[in-house]
């Protein structure tokens, strides 16, 4: 086993043990927590991938930002332990039963695919990144741009949505 | 070099653990963060597929995936902090006025 695989399997075992906890937890904030062993799991696996840039926006945006406005939000509204209810009868069965058909569905595309996908050479860090920012600034300039719109609408939006009302 | 399939493979497996905890979990800040979850699970596919053809592509679209996540964050969270103002609790159960 090369020293590779190894931290793909400890990084993978990480991410889903995060996952799991993330479902298993029964308070808010400790699933914000498991979430946030999740992303940093996948920021290390970027950097496995050679996708540098990925993994620092990943741990920024992801780690430091989103997760902060979800641990920010669950202390706000003083979320306490997710009370429990029976599931619906009728949304119950169907919903599990949608569950494992996409796992199958899943399962069976992936291991009837090849599985000779292999990785065309290693990219340099730096190659990486800035082959990252010519092709954002050249090939998707005009998407990028519209992100910057669609954020201004959003931070609008948040704003609106959250403010008290006066009367 | 660790092969494509396992990076894809655990990319499902994050998948299929997000939709669980959507279906099941009944906090709605917690739903949200399942939404995060299986917009993760995409984001390293991508990555996993841009290395393995070469090419950068995937990369850049994680970028606007990550941003479109970070607007939904924000508008999904203002919807919440509503949902708890107007209905004094975070239960999705409790959003029920749709219900017959």
């Amino acid at each position: 086993m090369t020293p590779q695989l190894l931290i793909f399997f400890v990084l993978a075992a990480l991410a889903v043990l995060g996952a799991v906890s993330l479902i298993l937890q029964k308070h808010p904030i400790h699933s914000a927590l498991s979430l946030i062993v999740v992303m940093v799991a996948l920021a290390g696996l970027y950097l496995l991938m050679g996708a540098e840039f990925v993994a620092a926006v990943q741990i920024i945006v992801y780690g430091g930002a989103i997760m902060v406005l979800f641990v920010f939000v669950i202390m706000l509204l003083n979320a306490g332990i997710e009370e429990h209810t029976s599931l619906s009868k009728f949304a119950g069965p169907p919903g599990l039963l949608l569950v494992v058909a996409l796992a199958g569905f899943l399962a069976a595309t992936i291991a009837r695919s090849t599985g000779t996908v292999q990785a065309a050479g290693q990219t340099g860090a730096m190659a990486s990144t800035k082959g990252i920012s010519s092709m954002l600034f050249r090939d998707f300039v005009y998407p990028f741009e519209l992100t910057s719109f669609l954020i201004l609408v959003a931070i609008m939006g948040a704003v609106v949505l959250a403010q008290r009302e006066k009367s | 070099m660790v092969p494509t399939n396992y990076y894809l493979i655990l990319s499902a497996i994050l998948f299929g653990l997000g939709v669980f905890a959507f279906i099941f979990k009944r906090n709605i800040i917690t739903i949200f963060m399942s939404i995060e979850l299986m917009l993760n699970a995409v984001n390293l596919a991508f990555v996993a597929f841009s290395q393995a053809l070469g090419k950068l592509d995937g990369q850049v679209f994680v970028l606007f995936v990550i941003v479109v996540a970070a607007a939904e964050a924000a508008v999904g969270l203002g919807i919440i902090i509503l949902i708890a103002r107007n209905r004094q609790s975070l239960n999705v159960e409790r959003v029920d006025l749709l219900k017959l």
